[in-house]
């Protein structure tokens, strides 16, 4: 924290200025009321709420299928791993069975997922700092993913691509080949994004020691993924709480040290090679057998009420769902979106820093509006 | 062989009778409203640690112990809200050091206490998850748990802009999604999900009121 004390002839002045709601750096439609003292931040205030669109009371309103689809426009980046952490709250409900193989291809999808949202954090994190040529890679790499996507399941960026009780449809010849193929690719471009920015002075010093929490603190606040990740705490849903194949595969969960900036970037580029070594494992494993369990046709569980959480690429992402047991809509609906978690924790990240940090550090927590909003 | 000319193809007979008209289904009469789930647990299962602890820590707070697919719940008295929390974070062996999720759910139908209110807890240390649960009536103030948990700070105005339940203690008790000026609390289970445009976007509060006076007279 810079607390350096003014000059004494010089008379300063609390100023509080907008940030947003349409600023390129905020990702969305955020609005930060920042309270100046020159040009330190002395308090910011996040305004969120303007990508409402009232999904949870949507979602008591529609059937557990239609659900499904809404699911998607939340975190609209990384929609497989939206739907997946659904469906699995209602085969919890259901206490339903899913096929080895519907599991294993979860499995590839969702890490796949991982990959294309941390790539587009990674392009527009490196943006925002003045680097250009990272977005240009990251969405290079990304448009790989998506082109796995579009060929599995037809669409490329709210896919719906799960549902309850399995996958709708299988993967198509040669599919496994071109993801393994993809591995090998993303693995080689990985060298040129830590080239462009890992050693570079202008990006360490735009994040070494920015935005530091620690570990007592991040867990207080609610942090999750990745942030939380960097300041050093071992959570990990997909290794505490496994789902889908993810007690099958062997991987390892990158820690960081300091918990700054430059830490959050180092424990997602880590994840990158733990992700891929997850698809590999997966997609070289796809078991033989059905795609589908023994969902019923029409999805109307039994009372009871159930939390479920999967590990997100931005963090803990959280499903709460009671079934009244005669209705086919959710009595209630409850998502927790990691991303709202985390820019809870932005107030605190950004107190005693600069404005032009405050652009580094809404792009460190990788939070995606829809789903903050909802 | 030459084929000889094709038969003129027949008229066909009327392949079937025109289905059915769907019926308009009768309206389904007023089911009797939900009431919540909360199921004992079996028999055979053994209580875990925390519950336990729990239940002797904080002596008469758990006034009911549930559990479905694997989910622990213990249901406590609004009052003893802050307490229990805090005691669950701070005990070895409970070490809820993390706070997930904090929620709502609105049950009309409930006499007194229409509201749950619903934290979903984890213990980063321990791995183990519980939720806990307290009643909550309409006009009732429960203390906020920001102490325990700053986590719960942005989560607490979302409960109160979205079901209206008040915390006391809370340092900045603001609406979160909804516009500041904002009436009514949406995920209310009688708040409109939809209705004619103006009075509705303007002031929900007397759109819900017009229809009600206009169901009460009959008129739809």
């Amino acid at each position: 924290m810079h607390t350096d004390t003014p000059l004494p002839m010089f008379d300063t002045d609390e100023l509080v200025i907008n940030m947003g709601p349409q600023h390129p750096s905020t990702h969305g439609v955020l609005r930060l009321v920042l309270k100046l003292d020159g040009e330190r931040v002395i308090d910011c205030d996040p305004v969120i709420g303007y990508l409402h669109r009232g999904i949870e009371k949507l979602s008591e309103n529609r059937d557990y299928t239609q659900i499904i689809l809404l699911t998607d426009r939340m975190d609209y980046v990384a929609a497989a791993t939206n739907n997946l952490g659904y469906v699995q709250t209602i085969e919890k409900l259901y206490s339903l069975e899913v096929p080895r193989r519907a599991r294993y291809i979860r499995t590839v999808l969702s890490e796949l997922q991982r990959v294309a949202s941390h790539l587009l954090w990674l392009g527009t994190h490196a943006a925002d700092l003045g680097a250009l040529t990272v977005l240009l890679f990251g969405l290079r790499e990304r448009e790989l993913v998506l082109d796995l996507f579009e060929e599995y399941c037809g669409a490329r960026l709210t896919y719906n691509t799960m549902r309850i009780g399995g996958q709708p449809v299988d993967v198509p010849p040669g599919w496994d080949k071109k993801v393994l193929a993809f591995c090998d690719v993303q693995e080689s471009k990985l060298p040129e994004y830590e080239q462009l920015l890992t050693g570079n002075r202008i990006f360490m010093e735009r994040t070494k020691d920015i935005g530091v929490i620690t570990a007592a603190d991040a867990i207080g606040v609610g942090l999750c993924g990745p942030p939380l990740r960097a300041s050093g705490v071992y959570r990990d849903v997909r290794k505490d709480e496994p789902y889908a194949a993810y007690d099958e595969m062997e991987f390892d969960v990158p820690l960081g040290v300091r918990g700054d900036t430059y830490d959050r970037y180092l424990v997602r580029l880590e994840e990158f090679r733990q992700s891929l070594r997850i698809i590999r494992q997966a997609v070289q494993g796809i078991p033989e057998g059905p795609i589908m369990g023994k969902a019923p046709r029409l999805i109307k569980p039994p009372a009871g009420e159930t939390y479920h959480a999967i590990e997100a690429p931005k963090g803990e992402l959280g499903y709460f769902v009671v079934s009244d047991g005669k209705s086919v809509s959710p009595y209630r609906f409850r998502v927790r979106p990691p991303s709202l978690c985390n820019l809870q924790a932005l107030p605190q990240l950004v107190r005693g820093h600069l404005v032009a940090d405050v652009v580094a550090l809404i792009g460190t927590i990788d939070i995606v509006l829809g789903e903050v909003d909802r | 062989m030459s084929e000889g000319p094709k038969p003129a193809p027949e008229s066909k007979p009327e392949a079937k009778a025109a289905p059915p008209k769907p019926q308009p289904k009768p309206e389904a009469k007023a089911a009797a409203p939900p009431l919540p789930p909360d199921q004992a647990p079996p028999a055979d299962l053994a209580l875990p640690a925390f519950v336990a602890a729990l239940q002797s820590g904080v002596a008469g707070a758990v006034e009911q112990v549930s559990y479905w697919v694997g989910d622990w719940t213990v249901i406590v008295a609004a009052e003893r809200f802050a307490e229990v929390c805090t005691f669950l974070r701070d005990t070895p062996g409970c070490q809820f050091d993390y706070l997930s999720d904090l929620t709502a759910v609105d049950w009309p139908a409930r006499a007194g206490k229409r509201f749950d209110l619903v934290a979903s807890l984890y213990s980063i240390r321990l791995r183990h998850r519980v939720r806990v649960k307290a009643r909550v009536a309409e006009d009732e103030a429960v203390s906020s748990v920001t102490g325990v948990w700053p986590a719960a700070n942005w989560l607490e105005r979302e409960v109160y802009d979205m079901f209206g339940v008040t915390f006391t203690g809370h340092p900045d008790l603001r609406r979160l999604l909804m516009p500041l000026d904002w009436q009514g609390h949406p995920q209310r289970k009688d708040y409109p999900l939809e209705g004619p445009g103006e009075l509705l976007m303007e002031s929900p509060q007397d759109w819900l009121k017009a229809r009600q006076a206009a169901a009460e007279v009959g008129v739809k």
